[in-house]
């Protein structure tokens, strides 16, 4: 065992470290970042992807002839870190960077890579994703948006939801029917579709935050060139799968709770609890303890995995806990503060009388979004029930 | 950046595994439980053949001078098989003491007969008060001349009834702070004036007893380290014993987690597996990933301890803690999956949940350690 960083592994750090110094984020200030307009803060991410683009840090794990870093697994962890470190904000075209990219690169043909990759990066194409329907939520393979064969075409029309930043896309990947009498799994084909193409309707969605980031999209007749098609017909499951594979490796939970551990405790300095200061309260500082042991627990279950990564290893069970014990770790981390501060606790952003400027009841009411994007709670416990400890499906 | 085991660990487990499968059935663990000391010497003996007991000590005393991260892979097969017996109380308690402590001339006495499985020893420490911080140790060492006279009782005393030599943690000045003034004492358990009562406990695959010491008369030279400064050597013993249970802990957590699974699968009601049930399954994945979660913590705990570094004395109770929870609530939910059987005398869930609860408690229960952790977060 060994927890140090090589000599490269540190100077990749100190490199991305100055010039993340050199090159902040332009118009962004961290604390006041979610009380600006959407359009703003969109914008805001627009430019921080093409900054960082500029000088080849984004996409780093991706090789070098896309544009990538072909950055080592321990560089990606170190990239992570320090972007974390400095609360750097999000990218405009995160779907583009950690599923769409990589599930091309897999899948796609020369042309289809040739013509749509390079784009992501740089953001010139920003991209959304079509999975979920009115009916098929958690049992994906039932949806029913069909594709029809029309000569270099295929016709679309069905309906999409929770289809995030599809406001802003130029391209979707469309998980869609093309054979009705298939079994369900095997009648599904994955399409590259052009968001300003005629007859694509798209209606924001407000969230329980308030925010309107994610989407239903509507298809009426819409024609997709044939080119678009990845993977082959009727085999577009296996392709939606590597794509859901990436997204929820994607949910690095664990660079999220540690600062929100961090801001949990600086919180403590101004509350009492029972007349107490809170950070003299037996139970809190139990909870808070417990917090933070689950959190680096989680963070040594990433080491291991990474390191299984390493040796070459299939990933073992650990891997698989992280987007499902590290989303319910933040629900509990999130309710635990609105305890803390009482009546304060409801008062929401911008609110004069309110201590937070309403930060934890928006992480509370965010804190649902880990649990069921990318595969509720529920279905990751039937993956690594099914497929980690074999038990029988239902 | 490697968090895993070497090739050679990984062999050490594997043959670990074996040997216990063959030596340490259930059915072996059950005699021992219903024996009157719950040693079994011929099991002892051969595990000391494998150099189990002399895993920490150096070759010049005759151990085999391997690694913390060594014991941590065969500790872990132990609490997969239940081994009984006074293992944890010999080499992480005892003989930890003399090797975190001990003169040149104490150790080429004690660690050779350790490591070739002729000694038995242990560590009294805690008192009526239950605790196993500083503050708990109150038993008096009075100077007599150059040598000491100890008086008074301690309690879980894990393996004393068949100890040879016992360290003892008594006080030999009145403290300005709890950890000032404990001194630590090898005193051979057959000294007139100790007298040994097992106690009736949940786990009686491994013992623990009530020491009642009557005016023993301790000779200077059994001093382990100096006079009045025996508390840091016993955090580093403690470090060690508590990294070692946890890796038992995270053992006999994964076996019950695997029999539950196991039986899941089989066993049939309603016409299907209930591993097909969702309320059965899912229960089976939040164990597992209890499992896995306190095998994190405490493989970073054995190599903190491994590394004698600073973060130990948070990795440790972060261990502690988080093992202690996982053990019992996963061998309790192992007995709901069993159902009826599972609440049997004759099924050997019992055995795992008992040692979850005899593991919670040794050292400090979880929130103790929990306390312990928030100390070192700043609140």
């Amino acid at each position: 065992m060994d927890f140090d960083y090589s000599h490269q592994e540190e100077s990749f750090r100190q490199e991305l470290r100055a010039w993340l110094e050199a090159n902040p984020a332009d118009n962004y200030d961290p604390e006041s970042f979610e009380m600006i307009d959407p359009e703003a803060r969109f914008q805001i991410k627009f430019d921080w992807q093409k900054k960082l683009h500029g000088a080849g840090w984004v996409g780093i794990h991706w090789p070098r002839e896309y544009g990538g870093r072909g950055a080592t697994i321990l560089e990606q962890t170190i990239y992570q870190q320090e972007m974390a470190r400095v609360h750097a904000p999000g990218l405009a075209n995160p779907l583009g960077i950690s599923l769409v990219g990589p599930t091309l690169m897999h899948w796609g043909t020369e042309e289809q890579k040739a013509r749509f990759v390079p784009r992501i990066l740089s953001a010139e194409e920003l991209w959304c994703q079509g999975y979920s329907e009115p009916g098929s939520g958690s049992d994906l393979a039932s949806l029913q948006t069909r594709a029809v064969d029309a000569g270099d075409d295929f016709v679309v029309n069905g309906q999409k939801v929770w289809t995030s930043f599809a406001h802003k896309a130029d391209y979707c990947i469309l998980v869609a029917r093309t054979d009705s009498d298939a079994p369900k799994h095997q009648g599904l084909s994955y399409l590259l579709v052009d968001m300003h193409a005629p007859g694509v309707t798209v209606r924001p969605l407000v969230q329980i935050s308030g925010d309107a980031e994610f989407n239903e999209v509507f298809f009426e007749d819409v024609r997709v060139p044939k080119a678009n098609l990845v993977g082959e017909r009727n085999n577009g499951w296996q392709v939606a799968i590597t794509t859901l594979m990436f997204e929820r490796a994607n949910f690095g939970m664990v660079y999220n709770l540690e600062p929100l551990l961090d801001r949990l405790k600086a919180g403590l300095k101004d509350l009492e609890v029972n007349g107490q200061p809170a950070a003299a309260d037996p139970e809190v500082r139990q909870k808070l303890a417990a917090f933070h042991v689950e959190i680096q627990a989680l963070k040594f279950n990433g080491y291991r995995q990474l390191t299984q990564q390493l040796r070459g290893n299939p990933p073992g069970p650990e891997g698989s806990i992280s987007k499902l014990a590290g989303s319910e770790l933040y629900i509990r981390m999130a309710h635990f503060a609105m305890e803390l501060l009482g009546p304060y606790s409801q008062c929401a952003l911008g609110e004069d009388q309110g201590i937070d400027n309403g930060f934890w009841a928006r992480r509370a009411l965010g804190s649902r979004l880990y649990t069921i994007a990318g595969g509720t709670s529920e279905i990751m416990r039937n993956i690594v029930g099914e497929r980690v400890l074999r038990l029988p499906k239902g | 950046m490697d968090f895993g085991f070497s090739e050679d660990q990984e062999l050490l487990r594997d043959s670990a595994r074996k040997f216990l499968d063959a030596e340490c059935p259930a059915t072996f663990v059950r005699k021992m439980m219903e024996d009157d000391s719950a040693h079994a010497t011929e099991l002892w003996k051969k595990a000391a053949e494998l150099g189990w007991m002399g895993i920490l000590i150096p070759e010049e005393n005759g151990g085999i001078g391997g690694s913390f991260l060594d014991l941590v892979v065969v500790m872990e097969e132990m609490g997969r098989s239940l081994m009984p017996g006074p293992f944890l109380a010999t080499v992480l308690l005892g003989s930890a003491a003399v090797l975190a402590g001990g003169s040149d001339e104490q150790k080429d006495a004690i660690l050779p007969k350790v490591a070739a499985g002729e000694w038995v020893m242990t560590l009294a420490q805690a008192e009526k008060s239950g605790r196993y911080d500083a503050g708990g140790i109150g038993m008096p060492a009075t100077a007599r001349g150059g040598d000491f006279v100890l008086s008074g009782e301690k309690l879980f005393v894990p393996d004393a009834h068949v100890a040879d030599q016992m360290v003892v943690a008594a006080r030999t000045g009145s403290p300005s702070a709890p950890e000032d003034g404990i001194t630590l004492f090898l005193v051979d358990a057959k000294s007139p004036g100790v007298e040994i009562t097992q106690l009736k406990t949940v786990d009686m695959t491994r013992r623990q007893c009530h020491v009642a010491f009557q005016d023993v008369a301790v000779a200077g030279s059994q001093v382990i380290g100096e006079v009045g400064r025996g508390w840091p050597i016993l955090q580093r013993v403690l470090d060690q014993a508590i990294a070692g249970l946890c890796t038992e802990m995270v053992g006999t957590g994964q076996q019950a987690l695997d029999m539950a699974v196991e039986y899941a699968k089989e066993r049939v009601q309603f016409g299907k597996p209930i591993g097909s049930f969702q309320a059965v399954k899912h229960k089976c994945v939040d164990m597992m990933v209890q499992v896995e979660n306190a095998r994190s913590l405490t493989y970073y705990a054995a190599w903190t301890v491994d590394e004698n570094v600073d973060e130990a004395s948070q990795a440790v109770p972060m261990a502690k803690a988080y093992c202690s929870d996982m053990c019992k609530t996963v061998t309790s939910e192992a007995i709901q999956v069993h159902g009826g059987i599972g609440f049997t005398w004759e099924h050997d869930m019992h055995l795992f949940y008992r040692r979850g609860l005899a593991s919670e408690a040794a050292f400090g229960s979880a929130p103790t350690h929990r306390e312990v952790v928030a100390q070192t977060l700043d609140l």
